[in-house]
């Protein structure tokens, strides 16, 4: 059953993330203003109409920062979900379904990496990898892998001793074809609302990352390096922080609306 | 390998600060500037004259914590330590050399009370000041004096500890009081390298730190803070407070929030934005004394090409940087020196290149580059006066088509890879002396120096410094060394940009505070207001 409430949250999550993806794919195309252009005579201006948002100290328009910086943070969650759901579909798959030492051998590892505190984990990756956009995307990935790996496993474990999955067995099926085209899509919705959650994650650990100043590189913007830009004059230019603050407030609420209302939707 | 495992552990304590403040930071922001050296451990002490511009009567006693914005060395040994130069901050109160420095930059006497050169300035005599005590009571004695001079030049080992005492042939006391220092060739500037530290014949600085200087060291908690206590047997002018303590704040945001909050009385090298911020205490403004750069590795493509580097100089406009990244503040440079150094300092160079996009442009393709190229800036991520420059500079080489990407590292992994490993196309940073030399800005351009990390070598710039070097008469010497930054700036060997601007914020109850043309922190003429 789903009921009006779930409904309800389901949609606020839509729209908010629907209105924030426009705004982020029109932004990758139009902004107000270049997002990277300085200008001396408008350092620090509080909000107005030339500058919706204010300005930051070089003077570079925020909400032209702000939709990019999104747009940043967007790319580099999804990708990160991306890694981990790809790779964690993978080893879930096989470890559920084949079990035995493959099983074990995989998820101790997956175990260790969930062990470490996330963001610890991720800087131990950027220390060998190095700093920057696509390697935060490779550390975040790996990081998100175990949680998506575990959630597969338990679910093609229940699924395998389905009479699908036998009469498909007894059918002569490859266990590929098995495991991949017949019970993949059945965990679907469960996957769904990991994801979002991932997703959710991701922003927040991207935003971590680049403030500390290992993600994204100055002066592309990205809501964690605007965030810990903004810091220096939460004092004086407080719109600074605010908006950025409320640009990762938005996309983390819409997502976490939005899986809410999807977990609510197929638990019933 | 060392650098990986101390990433490893400042990822550690990065997570750590993380966790703490439930926000994170972006460690310390106030550019100290790195002169990233194993030289001179600043052994000088301090003049105590009450030469103050504030109100209110000082007192004598009272304590007050000084905010530092970054661990000191592991090693506070005077003669050895300071690759970093917040160390040869703190230890400016606890030692003395022979001579000292004094807020003009001239070099006054010390533990020596008097000193002669000879005329082929290789033989330096110095005369012991009477009832000169170290903090552990005892009286300074020519001993202590050829033991320490002995040490620091490495006499002993053939290993100098300062590189800039290598010069040093030998040291002998001939008389109860009197200690000379005879060099192996002619050095006009070696007065300023007799600010190393003289410490009681025998000790070890990393067992016990004994000085002359107007505090004594206390105690160290790494990670936390450094504290010292006037000495009472001081010779020179009587400190003011009791007790300094030196508190270690990595991030620049809460340094800014602990001087707001009163819970530190007193800090150095903050930025304009952050001066901003706490416009209700007292704020003087400074210089940082330093050589603000892009760093051009001139051994590798595309910066070995004269022209480019020109191009480069002619795209980026110092004086934007400045408005842009230091609100303002800031002095325009055109060379390897700041005007501290008054006596070298050659204020024609600094516009040498004006900014003509058009002219680069042209540089650029007579070079072979008209399509643009692209390379990436190595910067220090807590240093944020450079970020903030790096990020100037990658929108105004955009207009000469020239593609820019800022990397950002740690302090450990930039001298490991950039400063030491050379291996880098530009950097951002700032270089100070830790000497009042010109030799201290100019020495690591010489094609044989080891801290020529930007491999520059030029055959007339090397003749030209060895001859200053050489040179008795103080006015062809300096004429020599304006030669060298000459040199530099025709060969535009670096982008050069500015010497940054530095406040000191106080609360409104302290005064005292003077500046130094070294990156020193002097706290015997600091005060509490009665």
């Amino acid at each position: 059953m789903i009921t009006s409430k779930k409904n309800k949250t389901l949609r606020a999550g839509a729209i908010i993330t629907a209105a924030m993806l426009l705004i982020i794919i029109i932004g990758a195309f139009w902004t107000p203003y270049d997002p990277n252009a300085m200008d001396g005579s408008a350092k620090l201006q509080s909000p107005s109409l030339a500058h919706l948002l204010g300005t930051d100290n070089f003077g570079r328009d925020i909400f032209s920062r702000v939709v990019e910086g999104a747009g940043a943070t967007f790319a580099i969650a999804a990708a990160t979900v991306a890694i981990g759901l790809v790779v964690g579909m993978i080893i879930g798959g096989l470890t559920g379904y084949y079990g035995g030492w493959l099983d074990e051998v995989l998820m101790r590892i997956c175990d260790a990496i969930a062990a470490f505190p996330s963001i610890l984990l991720a800087l131990v990756l950027i220390a060998l990898f190095g700093s920057g956009r696509y390697k935060i995307i490779l550390a975040l990935g790996i990081l998100f892998i175990p949680s998506f790996a575990r959630i597969v496993r338990s679910e093609v474990v229940k699924q395998k001793s389905m009479d699908y999955v036998r009469s498909a067995k007894l059918m002569g099926v490859g266990d590929m074809r098995i495991l991949f085209v017949h019970i993949m899509p059945n965990i679907v919705p469960v996957l769904l609302s990991t994801v979002a959650i991932g997703f959710n994650n991701a922003v927040l650990a991207e935003a971590s990352m680049s403030y500390l100043g290992v993600g994204v590189q100055p002066p592309d913007a990205s809501l964690g390096r605007m965030l810990s830009e903004a810091q220096t004059y939460l004092m004086s230019a407080p719109w600074y922080a605010l908006s950025v603050g409320l640009a990762i407030v938005l996309l983390v609420l819409g997502f976490g609306l939005l899986s809410d209302g999807l977990g609510g939707r197929y638990d019933a | 390998m060392k650098s990986r495992i101390l990433a490893l552990i400042l990822a550690a304590l990065m997570t750590a600060a993380l966790c703490g403040c439930g926000g994170g930071e972006s460690a310390q922001g106030s550019a100290a500037s790195e002169t990233a050296e194993a030289e001179t451990a600043g052994a000088a002490t301090d003049t105590a004259e009450e030469t103050t511009g504030s109100t209110g009567e000082p007192v004598y006693g009272g304590e007050i914590t000084v905010g530092i914005a970054a661990e000191l060395d592991s090693s506070l040994d005077p003669h050895v330590s300071s690759s970093l130069a917040g160390t040869r901050e703190v230890l400016f109160n606890i030692f003395e050399g022979l001579v000292k420095p004094d807020t003009e930059g001239n070099l006054i006497p010390a533990v020596a009370e008097s000193y002669t050169v000879n005329e082929t300035a290789d033989v330096y005599t110095f005369t012991l000041r009477e009832g000169v005590k170290f903090h552990n009571g005892e009286t300074v004695t020519v001993g202590d004096v050829v033991y320490s001079l002995t040490r620091a030049a490495g006499l002993d080992t053939g290993e100098p500890l300062m590189t800039t005492l290598s010069g040093i042939a030998s040291v002998e006391a001939t008389d109860d009081s009197t200690v000379v220092v005879t060099l192996s060739a002619p050095d006009t500037e070696f007065l300023a390298y007799m600010t190393a530290a003289i410490i009681p014949e025998g000790n070890d600085p990393d067992e016990e730190l004994i000085g002359t200087g107007p505090f004594k060291f206390v105690s160290r908690t790494v990670q936390e803070n450094v504290v010292i206590e006037k000495f009472e047997d001081y010779w020179g002018e009587e400190p003011y407070l009791d007790k300094v303590t030196f508190q270690v704040i990595e991030d620049s945001q809460t340094m800014v929030m602990s001087l707001q909050s009163g819970a530190i009385d007193l800090a150095a090298h903050l930025d304009a934005s952050q001066a901003a911020e706490l416009s209700s205490l007292t704020v003087l403004e400074g210089s940082m004394n330093l050589v603000q750069a892009l760093y051009l590795n001139n051994a590798v493509e595309p910066f070995d090409n004269i022209l480019v580097r020109q191009a480069l100089s002619y795209a980026i406009d110092k004086y934007e940087i400045i408005d842009l990244a230091g609100d303002g503040y800031g002095t325009a440079l055109g060379s390897s020196m700041y005007p501290a150094f008054s006596k070298y300092f050659d204020d024609s160079l600094t516009d040498y290149y004006e900014t003509d996009i058009e002219k680069a442009k042209e540089l650029l393709a007579e070079a072979g580059y008209e399509d643009g190229f692209t390379f990436s800036i190595a910067v220090i991520s807590s240093y944020t006066p450079h970020v903030n420059a790096a990020q100037v500079i990658v929108e105004q080489l955009k207009q000469i088509g020239v593609t820019v990407e800022i990397e950002q590292m740690d302090a450990t992994t930039w001298y490991s890879d950039v400063y030491q490993g050379r291996d880098f196309q530009a950097t951002i940073n700032g270089f100070d002396a830790s000497t009042l030399t010109a030799s201290a800005m100019l020495s690591r351009f010489t094609s044989d120096s080891s801290k020529n990390f930007i491999s520059f070598y030029n055959d007339e710039y090397d003749a030209a410094y060895a001859e200053a070097v050489a040179t008795v008469d103080e006015a062809t010497q300096i004429d020599l060394f304006k030669q060298c930054q000459t040199i530099l700036t025709e060969q535009a060997a670096n982008v050069y940009i500015q010497d940054l601007a530095e406040f000191v914020v106080m609360q409104t109850n302290v005064g005292g505070y003077e500046f130094y043309p070294l990156y020193v922190m002097d706290m015997s003429t600091v005060y509490l207001m009665g």
